[in-house]
């Protein structure tokens, strides 16, 4: 499998009154074809600035200071606007955390698809339009006929199918969901992330997949990255991070969701509150919040411990310590 | 076990009007909860899951005194909740609270955290001066924003979600309540803050004696947070009981829905769900006419029986209550089979 997204030293700034800060820091990944991979953190670690400068929808005070973007051999970062109009949603969409109010409430469902199409040279057919977007609309289960409905009229659950549904219109190669059911019931969240993992291995696209909830990254995705103040401080397949997390801050991710079968403790989650990006200590940026802390830490950047594809940037990882839960 | 009874809610009916107000239009009732019953003891967590839409706020709002319900009583302390007025009225908005669920939202970003907690101190308690400043920073310090001389006089967008979340529980503290009603207080939480939280209520709730009704659609959590929870479905109380029992053994198709839904990392692929999927995923309107089971048209192991009647509550092992028609028959196969040692596999 060839990478079909390419992120190079990435690195986004937010030009404030006070300077920039750095809310992206010098991030490399990839995504393979038909992969799904996650990217979990805190509020505020700059997953969602990493998803917005994928599709270059940031808009100042965001920049892009450093990095490359390649998707498919082509660099994002180099396109002129028209280039970059026909790219997005062509090649990569992206459902929004708020998806459910993405939709126009005084526009029909059936005219926000034509709309798609219009733009990017489909159809300008109505009727082809419709017929498209009725055969979307059904695989991501809701009866044909409702395309002649507000977006009003629709639940939340829904109006997220639509969204998704909306999402891979074009056939994109890369479907960036960023908090795609955070605003939404156990029951239907896990109804809409089925009919994606289906759809994902019918219509074959690659997911990036953003969320603070890890249980549930951890059985959607393939591959998880984990980000704490505008760093990918680990990276290793799902089963590795759940089973044995090296980075301290995985550990606690990991360890910050109550299980259901298994015995209760106590359990502690992660003290503190999230870092303030425009004080950024020396040393390792999760030294305050770590229960591993040493004396190194407060004075040296930890250095990247490469396995493969896989890594982590700790001077004290947790070794094999955790082979069990709880 | 002698356990005080401080909260308790029998029979509540709650119907609105949602059309039918002028002399054209056609009156149409929508009943969002349906004969809800429970008690709340001193010193308990008590869980109350289910999807939006199910009556669940609603449950909080008639518990504030928002609404009054159509049908049935509430009581605090044994007393009537409905015919406070007055002084009892005013100790009871002080000693029952509400925390909601949007942190942002539920503090005034004008003032000072230590304004917050010094309104209710003076209006409640009276104090001034220096043993204000006192039982304000304790209140603080109680709910780990430390050091409370430097949080207090923090306005509440310096502050995280979470510490939010904290301030908002200092100032229940300040006031001195003693039913604390939670409306999914972690959910625009992230999950690593979720978990600080829920054990600082708990810290309450044992050290203080504070009863909590935590309302969520995380079962996950109410397991780790409640004693006992209560599986709401459109109104109705499904199934109910020791919150290890249910979360464990669920009996009801909608408990195990539920269940099964829950993002579980020790699957290893996503769990196929047990719905069906030719029906309306819509919960159907519950209407002061409608009969028989709520959940029959999403059930997978519905019968036309379900449409009669609802069916009565059945004890299916001590502490845990079902009302499902297939209730007798699962606790006559399982009091055969009780024997046996318990087994410990997985649900859902």
């Amino acid at each position: 499998m060839s990478a079909l997204l390419e992120v190079k030293n990435l690195s986004v700034d937010y030009i404030t009154l006070n300077g920039a800060v750095r809310a992206v820091d010098d991030v490399s990944f990839s995504i393979e074809e038909e992969q799904s991979m996650g990217l979990a953190g805190e509020s505020g670690c700059g997953k969602s600035t990493i998803a917005y400068s994928l599709m270059r929808l940031h808009r100042p005070p965001a920049l892009i200071a450093d990095g490359s973007i390649k998707l498919g051999g082509r660099d994002i970062i180099k396109m002129g606007e028209e280039e970059l109009r026909q790219f997005r949603w062509d090649q990569i969409s992206m459902v929004f955390q708020s998806a459910m109010n993405c939709l126009n409430p005084v526009v029909k469902l059936e005219k926000q698809f034509f709309e798609i199409y219009k733009n990017h040279g489909i159809t300008k057919n109505r009727q082809e339009a419709r017929a498209r977007a009725e055969k979307l609309i059904e695989i991501v289960g809701i009866p044909k006929e409702r395309l002649n409905d507000y977006p009003h009229q629709f639940s939340g659950g829904m109006r997220q199918r639509a969204v998704i549904a909306m999402a891979l219109a074009l056939k994109p190669k890369l479907l960036i969901m960023d908090e795609p059911t955070t605003a939404l019931d156990t029951v239907v969240q896990r109804e809409i992330l089925q009919r994606v993992y289906e759809l994902k291995k019918e219509l074959k696209f690659s997911i990036l997949f953003i969320t603070h909830d890890l249980s549930l990254m951890m059985e959607f995705c393939d591959n998880v990255s984990i980000m704490y103040a505008g760093k990918i401080v680990e990276q290793a397949p799902a089963q590795t991070i759940l089973k044995n997390p090296q980075h301290p801050y995985s550990y606690g991710l990991k360890n910050s969701f109550p299980s259901l079968h298994g015995d209760i403790g106590y359990m502690e989650g992660i003290p503190g509150s999230p870092l303030n990006m425009s004080r950024i200590p020396r040393g390792c940026r999760f030294q305050d919040r770590c229960f591993r802390a040493q004396d190194i830490c407060f004075k040296e950047v930890p250095p990247r411990q490469q396995r493969g594809n896989d890594f982590y940037d700790c001077h004290n990882p947790m070794g094999t310590l955790t082979g069990s839960r709880n | 076990m002698d356990r005080q009874i401080v909260f308790s809610i029998k029979n509540v009916t709650m119907d609105f009007q949602i059309s039918g107000k002028t002399f054209f239009s056609k009156k149409r009732t929508l009943r969002a909860l349906n004969n809800v019953s429970f008690d709340l003891y001193k010193g308990e967590s008590l869980a109350v899951v289910g999807e939006s839409g199910c009556g669940k706020s609603t449950l909080c709002r008639i518990a504030m005194r928002f609404y009054t319900p159509s049908r049935g009583e509430m009581t605090y302390n044994g007393e009537n909740v409905h015919k406070f007025k007055g002084n009892p009225l005013r100790n009871y908005r002080q000693k029952v609270q509400m925390i909601f669920q949007d942190p942002f939202s539920s503090l005034n970003p004008l003032h000072s955290i230590y304004y917050h907690l010094k309104r209710p101190l003076q209006l409640y308690h009276g104090y001034k001066g220096i043993e204000l400043k006192a039982k304000m920073n304790e209140a603080l310090e109680m709910v780990g924003l430390v050091p409370p001389e430097e949080q207090g006089i923090k306005n509440p967008h310096q502050l995280s979600g979470g510490q939010k979340q904290r301030a908002f529980l200092a100032r229940i503290l300040a006031i001195g309540a003693d039913v604390i009603f939670a409306d999914e207080p972690t959910s625009m939480l992230d999950v690593s803050i979720r978990l600080g939280v829920l054990n600082l209520m708990n810290k309450l709730k044992r050290e203080m004696g504070k009863s909590f009704l935590y309302i969520t659609h995380d079962i996950a959590t109410a397991r780790y947070f409640s004693d006992r929870i209560i599986v709401l479905y459109s109104g109705h109380m499904v199934e109910w009981g020791d919150v290890d029992k249910v979360v464990k053994h669920p009996v009801h198709p909608y408990t195990k829905l539920l269940i099964s839904a829950a993002p579980d990392p020790e699957r290893e692929t996503l769990a196929k769900l047990e719905v069906r999927d030719d029906v309306e995923k819509e919960v159907t309107m519950w209407t002061p006419e409608s009969r028989g089971c709520p959940f029959r048209n999403r059930c997978p192991v519905a019968e036309s029986r379900c449409a009669d009647d609802f069916p009565e509550a059945v004890e299916v092992k001590p502490d845990q209550f079902v009302r499902c028609i297939h209730a007798k028959e699962w606790k006559t196969e399982n009091s055969a089979a009780s024997e046996k040692p318990e087994r410990n596999q997985p649900v859902g």
